[in-house]
């Protein structure tokens, strides 16, 4: 059976192609997560259909990110998946259950009057609220480590009640509120712009604090990531980073003075880059933090390289027409227009 | 089996979400191959009426396609959650079908059902029917690779287990069209129509026994008639191909629908009986002599393995699977026997304006969701203990998960999935008393019975 094991180092290639879907899914859902997020807090309720109807189009597609990253590491890194799947059980399932409550309030508020269109609409909020802290949650869990004896996991049910993981949570919910934020200003004028605005610069306050909070706190958590960071000459290397996501806040919180309209978006896309790119240095090469490496929990070479072959006929088509997508529905989004 | 053996609360988590996802996958391949008619008729022909029926039924897809979303994200993840063990060792081979999945299927449907909803004044006409049959086509793609996987459960091969325990492929064709695929694939595609049908058939029998809506009612009532004429027949036809391919791979599967114990020449069809497990008997049996070796062996004669070839641990529990088969069945029969009702009556001219058949057909209106779950039991209940037949059990593939959250998750879900689903079925259900927006005369013939055509006004 064919396998590409001799001329490619397989692991590494879906290490990357696992973390460009993880972040593809945290920008695609983060903002729709943020409008969420923001959602009671909008002026009127038109404005209210009006963000709804922003995201409408996209938010299965932007959701099919979560399935192909939790598919993804069942395919590739089986091992990993089965260890973290049960350290997060709780989390995840708290995730799913908001993510379930705020994928059927797309459609049900739409069909709802009155009192009911109303708890539709705090089932839209309060659900993305639950999916975002959460996935937070999940992330600061995995960046403190996991209980592992063999091949399983070896912790407990409340695990990730710590207060670093708590934390996590709160700042991927700020975090999710300015890219939902700057996604509404990009998508709507008016009243509707006027208040992401304000609520952007706010929120974009927040974020930088969270973000202080959490680079500091990492490295003190663990110690192979302080001296990561803080040794010489690594620090002069790594500095690029946080220096950047300092001059992308600066840049944005110019833009939202001065009422610029895309640029915002791209911009907090870019502060999620960089924090992320910075979380993947600290955790290079922990698949299962700090037991698996990516070589150790990889599928066998067969199973990737199959699937290896599949993806990059299929995904550059993925791209292709998600893309087209978001060109149909280009431009500002209109409050009425449902189908 | 004790209440709170966590290996049990899995398992009744395990199907409990996804006897609970099936519901709407089992309409959305259907409805969505359907609107794809729908549309292309009204391309076709330009009769309002297509147009009409398409808006009514794409807004009940949309609600039905979100539940089916987000039941199955909660699937997707618990193989991990629930089933740890189980994915450590079968995630060389699940693994990449469940990507080529999402790959070629998840993402096509999600990103042109947003088109295909949203995009009435952003596309042309051919755009968004192009839309419509890519979505229709991705759920069938769905289709192929889930149950392939499940396939690969039920009948392995083009795999060797390693001395870890875990299972390395040898060869992927081998595997993707494993021995019981094909019938499998087959014969939900055609349950996922035959339910579809069934639902529309029953919403156009309502609107006609009222009276109302009468020219769109007469578009549903007479393509589900169609389907349940071709299809219903063919489902009989699948479903004996699919139990004789399993009877060839997992015997012990049919002899627990059969409800036979002793292996025996000449064996009687049992058509009700109450098979116990622990007096290895099946008690009040009604039988026909020799009919099952007939339909099994095609031999009045031909030898049946009865349930005691096994040792009792490795003997699925006979009852369910007994009982869920003759449910299905049953329901196949009489879809059949609608089929023919609807071809006589269409040739004495009185389809569309019989009243007991009309209520015959609103009252069969759930039915194919109840063949679906059932079909499922016999399958599902018919591979224990087995998780992988014959090569893992099922009690060594769960998480190391106290049975805590797991009680606390599904008693969420049962929560959750019962607010939704009541939610859910209230907004399909104010949808259908809605009715297609279309002036109520605006008739247009439909299959067979053509009218002369009126001149309707677009508005
Ligand atoms: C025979 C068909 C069939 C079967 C047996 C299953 N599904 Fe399913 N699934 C579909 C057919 C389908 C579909 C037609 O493609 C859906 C249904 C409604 C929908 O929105 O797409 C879907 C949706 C759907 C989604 C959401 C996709 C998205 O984001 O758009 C996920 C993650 C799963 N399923 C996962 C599963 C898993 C893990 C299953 C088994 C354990 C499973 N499904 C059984
Ligand atoms: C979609 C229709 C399906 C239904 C209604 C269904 C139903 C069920 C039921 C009732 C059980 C519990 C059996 C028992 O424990 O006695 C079960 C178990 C299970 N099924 Fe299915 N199933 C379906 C499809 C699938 C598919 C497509 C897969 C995998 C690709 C799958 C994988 C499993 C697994 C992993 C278990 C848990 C372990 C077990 O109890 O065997 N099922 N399912
Ligand atoms: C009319 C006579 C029918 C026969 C003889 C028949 C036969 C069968 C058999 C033998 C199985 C078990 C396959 C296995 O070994 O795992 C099965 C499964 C199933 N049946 Fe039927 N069936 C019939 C009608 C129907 C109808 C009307 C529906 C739904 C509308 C349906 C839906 C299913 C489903 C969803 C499954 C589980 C998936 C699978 O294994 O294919 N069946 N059927």
């Amino acid at each position: 059976m064919f396998s590409f094991e001799n001329i490619l180092d397989l692991p590494i290639i879906w290490y990357a192609l696992i973390g460009t879907a993880v972040f593809l899914y945290v920008l695609l859902d983060g903002f729709d997560l943020g409008v969420g997020i923001l959602f009671p807090f909008a002026p009127s309720d038109q404005s209210r259909d009006r963000i709804m109807n922003s995201i409408a189009p996209f938010w299965d597609g932007n959701e099919t990110w979560l399935v192909l990253g939790g598919g993804g590491l069942f395919a590739a890194f089986p091992l990993a998946y089965a260890v973290l799947m049960p350290a997060f059980y709780l989390p995840i399932i708290f995730m799913l259950l908001g993510l379930i409550f705020r994928g059927v309030a797309f459609e049900f508020r739409f069909k709802a009057f009155g009192w009911s269109r109303k708890a539709w609409n705090y089932a839209f909020h309060l659900g993305s609220l639950t999916a975002a802290f959460m996935q937070g949650v999940v992330l600061g869990t995995f960046v403190q480590g996991i209980a592992v004896e063999g091949r399983r996991f070896a912790g407990g049910a409340l695990d990730w009640v710590s207060p670093f993981a708590l934390m996590t949570g709160a700042a991927l919910v700020f975090g999710y509120a300015l890219l939902g934020a700057t996604w509404i200003i990009m998508k709507t004028d008016g009243e509707t712009q006027e208040w992401a605005r304000n609520y952007a610069g706010s929120i974009c306050v927040c974020v930088a604090l969270f973000m202080a909070l959490v680079t500091l706190s990492t490295p003190l958590i663990n110690n192979d990531i302080k001296t990561l960071w803080f040794s010489l000459p690594n620090f002069f290397y790594l500095s690029p980073l946080p220096l950047l996501a300092f001059g992308m806040f600066l840049l944005l919180w110019k833009d939202l003075r001065r009422k610029k309209e895309c640029r915002p978006f791209f911009l907090s896309i870019g502060i999620f880059l960089m924090n992320y790119l910075g979380l993947g240095i600290s955790l290079w090469p922990w698949i299962v933090p700090f037991r698996f490496t990516l070589w150790e929990a990889a599928a066998a070479p067969q199973s990737q390289s199959l699937l290896l072959a599949g993806t990059l006929f299929l995904l550059p088509m993925v791209l292709g027409y998600t893309a087209y997508s978001f060109y149909t529905f280009r431009g500002k989004a209109s409050p009425e227009g449902y189908y | 089996m004790h209440l709170f053996d966590p290996v049990f609360l899995a398992r009744l988590q395990f199907a409990f979400t996804i006897s609970f996802h099936i519901l709407f996958p089992a309409f959305t391949i259907g409805i969505a191959s359907w609107l794809a008619v729908v549309e292309w008729r009204w391309l076709k022909t330009g009769n309002p009426v297509f147009e009409s029926v398409y808006r009514m039924w794409v807004k009940i897809f949309a609600v039905n396609f979100g539940m089916g979303v987000v039941s199955g994200i909660v699937l997707s993840y618990q193989f991990g959650t629930n089933w740890s063990a189980f994915s450590d060792r079968t995630g060389n081979i699940l693994g990449p079908l469940l990507g080529f999945e999402v790959l070629t299927a998840f993402f096509l449907e999600a990103s042109f059902l947003g088109i295909m909803l949203f995009g009435w004044k952003r596309v042309g006409k051919m755009a968004h029917f192009g839309a419509t049959v890519i979505v229709a086509v991705g759920t069938l793609i769905s289709a192929f690779w889930i149950l392939s996987a499940n396939s690969w459960m039920q009948t392995p091969q083009g795999f060797i287990k390693g001395a870890d325990g875990i299972f390395y492929p040898t060869n992927w064709i081998r595997i993707i069209f494993n021995p019981s695929f094909p019938y499998r694939f087959v014969h939900m595609v055609a349950a996922a129509y035959l339910t579809t049908a069934f639902v529309v058939g029953g919403v156009g029998a309502y609107y006609l026994w009222r009276r109302r809506h009468v020219g769109s009612a007469r578009v549903m009532f007479g393509m589900a008639m169609i389907m349940a004429v071709f299809v219903a027949p063919l489902q009989l036809f699948f479903g004996d191909l699919h139990g004789l391919n399993t009877l060839e791979h997992q015997p012990a599967k049919v002899s627990a629908m059969e409800g036979l114990w002793e292996t025996q020449r000449g064996a009687p069809l049992k058509l009700f009986g109450w098979p116990d497990q622990k007096k290895e008997t099946t008690l009040y049996a009604l039988e026909v002599p020799k009919l099952s070796s007939l339909i099994l062996t095609h031999d009045f004669n031909g030898e049946v393995k009865g349930l005691k070839e096994w040792p009792s641990e490795d003997r699925p529990p006979a009852a369910w699977i007994f009982w869920s088969f003759r449910i299905m069945v049953g329901i196949g029969l009489l879809m059949i026997a609608t089929g023919i009702a609807a071809v006589i009556l269409f040739l004495r001219k009185r389809l569309f304006d019989t009243r007991w058949f009309q209520f015959w057909c609103m009252a069969l209106t759930p039915s194919g969701f109840l063949a679906v779950l059932t079909g499922w039991c016999v399958t599902e209940i018919g591979r224990q203990p087995f998780i992988v037949y014959n090569v893992m059990r099922t009690a060594d593939s769960v998480s190391p998960v106290g049975s805590g959250p797991v009680a606390l998750s599904l008693g969420a879900f049962f929560l959750v999935y019962t607010v939704i689903f009541g939610a859910g079925t209230y907004y399909i259900l104010k949808l259908i008393g809605k009715g297609p927006d279309m002036p109520e005369d605006a008739s247009f013939g439909t299959h067979g019975l053509k009218k002369p055509l009126l001149v309707v006004d677009r508005s």
